[in-house]
């Protein structure tokens, strides 16, 4: 194949979609309507139906659900699903274990976002500095995230286990009841499990924002004489922000998602609700005991928190951004 | 610098430990909790956990269930991810930018929220429980790889695209012809980052697949968890057997391929 260019086309392309080559006479109308090259809508369009009918029907399906008196029936029957307006959301509200729920998901966030921002920064910022032994260092920290969360929940019941290694490393030091099966325990022993779990995640999305920080700007804060403490903290900090506001945002995210950890870690959300999740209760109530109303409801609350901690946390976290 | 060091390697041990301690608990005869039993030790070592487990849950018949799983997600990603992210990358059309915006729009919608109406779509109008395609639906392409492929087709020259169209090449020709061998390297990130979200997903194939012999290495190893350890001589061993087999076809990937999962699919992403 040649290359053949056109002594008007620039070499990087601003308009990488072919805008400016017109084949001769196509009718400005037409384009207008379906664009210059209407066979993308043919390749985009499984994409497209993809989305629709696992994204946003479903998400339009799950408030339909939310205001129904809405239950499971045999596929093809004809059944009345009566409006019902606010009820499955007064119910909810006022249920204490999905408002126990919701609270131990905040002792989640409280402790694993802050936690998993300054541990993903430290560690990249010294895997940045590394010279040897890089790799080892990258792959070590990104083995856990790879791997699936019930494999690794195994080791931690065993390690956390009451006479665990980790109990009989602490002697009289350890917890009784122990870390999984004590009520002000379980909910921090599970934020800790999926911080080591997703940190290396993190460390990776700051590794790649530190390729981003000038080192004019480190020379010049050493000419102003500052130590490496403070450099970190007036250069480093500021210069990986947008890095930050999408860490959290994805911390949060994933911490609103969490099912796995409280479902087998610590059986089911264990002692008495201490570590339950949001969405482990819309699976019980929704599709064990068989109220998808009631499940839709839960997940509905849930998406509105996540959406108002986002905005609250771009306000402080994202602030300079715009 | 020997500060950064010290804690790099302090960072790593934590990091490492419990894969360690997973192979190690798999390999003992009898459960060892203190300290001495996180160090091997020759008459304590046997096989015999993960005959424990296969025979508890037929590891080949779990195995190639998250295979099926998996490679259903990635083929579809591949096909589907990569003619839309070529579209979204080198054509004008109308609703491009509508696309976009929805693809990154999907990434903050929380997945679980769906799950009770995908529920009741999957399961109880179309009816596909207990079945492969009821499993990888949700999944069939993976947003991420083809905001990955879209990035690397926007990356290559405009004047390949100008030429072959000049020269009267079709857009599936040049895709296949000029596009997609340019982006190799691109096709084999979008596969290791889609090959990690089914092999480990728990929740969705949990709840669609009651039957024993389709359900994925996750879930009939966290029903052995909950369930059927209690009655297990050894619970622990058995299930870190389990855990080594199910960890053991990721954790392989990554490292043979941790270049390409670390430069490119994440600073592409970045920067976007």
């Amino acid at each position: 194949m040649t290359v053949t260019t056109r002594a008007t086309v620039p070499r990087a392309d601003p308009h990488p979609t072919g805008r400016h080559l017109r084949p001769g006479g196509r009718n400005k109308t037409l384009d207008r309507l379906v664009g210059r090259q209407p066979i993308g809508i043919a390749l985009a369009a499984p994409y497209v139906v993809f989305l629709a009918a696992v994204f946003a029907y479903p998400l339009g399906f799950a408030v339909y659900i939310s205001f129904h008196d809405y239950f499971f029936a045999a596929p093809g029957a004809i059944v009345e699903r009566p409006f019902a307006g606010f009820d499955n959301y007064a119910t909810v509200l006022s249920d204490p274990a999905v408002r126990r729920a919701f609270g131990n998901v905040l002792i989640f966030l409280v402790i694993n976002v802050p936690l998993t921002v300054v541990l993903s920064l430290l560690l990249a910022n010294a895997l940045n500095a590394a010279i040897r032994w890089r790799t080892f260092f990258r792959v070590s920290y990104y083995v856990p995230y790879v791997t699936a969360s019930v494999a690794v929940v195994g080791v931690w019941l065993f390690l956390f286990n009451s006479n665990g290694l980790v109990n009989s490393v602490l002697g009289p030091l350890a917890p009784d009841p122990s870390w999984l099966v004590n009520s002000s325990l379980a909910m921090p022993t599970v934020a800790v499990y999926v911080t080591w779990k997703q940190l290396g995640f993190f460390i990776l999305l700051y590794l790649a924002a530190l390729q981003n920080v000038s080192k004019d700007l480190y020379e010049a804060a050493s000419m102003d004489g500052a130590g490496r403490w403070k450099s970190f903290l007036n250069v480093t900090v500021p210069g990986v922000r947008p890095a930050t506001t999408l860490v959290v945002l994805v911390a949060t995210v994933t911490g609103a998602n969490l099912f796995t950890e409280p479902y087998l870690l610590t059986g089911g959300g264990g002692p008495d609700g201490a570590s339950a999740s949001p969405v482990l209760i819309m699976y019980q109530r929704g599709i064990e005991q068989g109220n998808p109303d009631i499940g839709s409801a839960i997940g509905v609350l849930l998406v509105v928190g996540v959406l108002l901690l986002a905005l609250i946390e771009r306000r402080f976290v994202g602030r300079e951004e715009d | 610098m020997k500060l950064k060091f010290v804690a790099l390697l302090l960072g790593a041990f934590v990091f490492l430990f419990p894969f360690y301690y997973m192979l190690i608990g798999s390999l003992q005869a009898e459960p060892d909790p203190s300290v001495s039993g996180a160090f091997p030790s020759a008459g304590n070592l046997t096989l015999h956990n993960y005959s424990e487990i296969n025979s508890a849950i037929d590891l080949g018949r779990s195995l190639i269930n998250s295979g099926i799983f998996t490679g259903g997600v990635i083929l579809g990603t591949l096909v589907f991810g990569v003619l839309a992210g070529y579209a979204l990358a080198r054509l004008q059309f109308r609703g491009r930018g509508l696309v976009f915006n929805l693809m990154l729009l999907i990434q903050v919608v929380p997945f679980q929220l769906l799950t009770i109406p995908l529920y009741v779509l999957i399961v109880r109008s179309y009816g596909l429980a207990d079945s492969y395609l009821g499993m990888i639906l949700p999944f069939l392409i993976n947003s991420t790889a083809v905001f990955v492929f879209r990035q690397y087709f926007l990356q290559l020259p405009a004047e390949l695209f100008d030429a072959a169209r000049i020269d009267g090449a079709s857009e599936l020709g040049i895709l296949w012809r000029v596009a997609v061998p340019l982006v190799r390297p691109a096709l084999l990130t979008g596969v290791l980052l889609t090959f990690i979200g089914p092999w480990n997903e728990f929740l969705w194939p949990f709840l669609i697949t009651k039957q024993q012999d389709l359900q994925p290495l996750a879930v009939s190893l966290s029903n052995y968890l909950t369930t059927v350890s209690a009655r297990a001589a050894n619970p622990f061993g058995a299930v870190l057997a389990g855990a080594c087999v199910l960890a053991a076809p990721a954790v392989t990937l990554f490292i043979v391929f941790q270049r390409q999962f670390i430069s490119q699919g994440l600073e592409s992403g970045i920067k976007g």
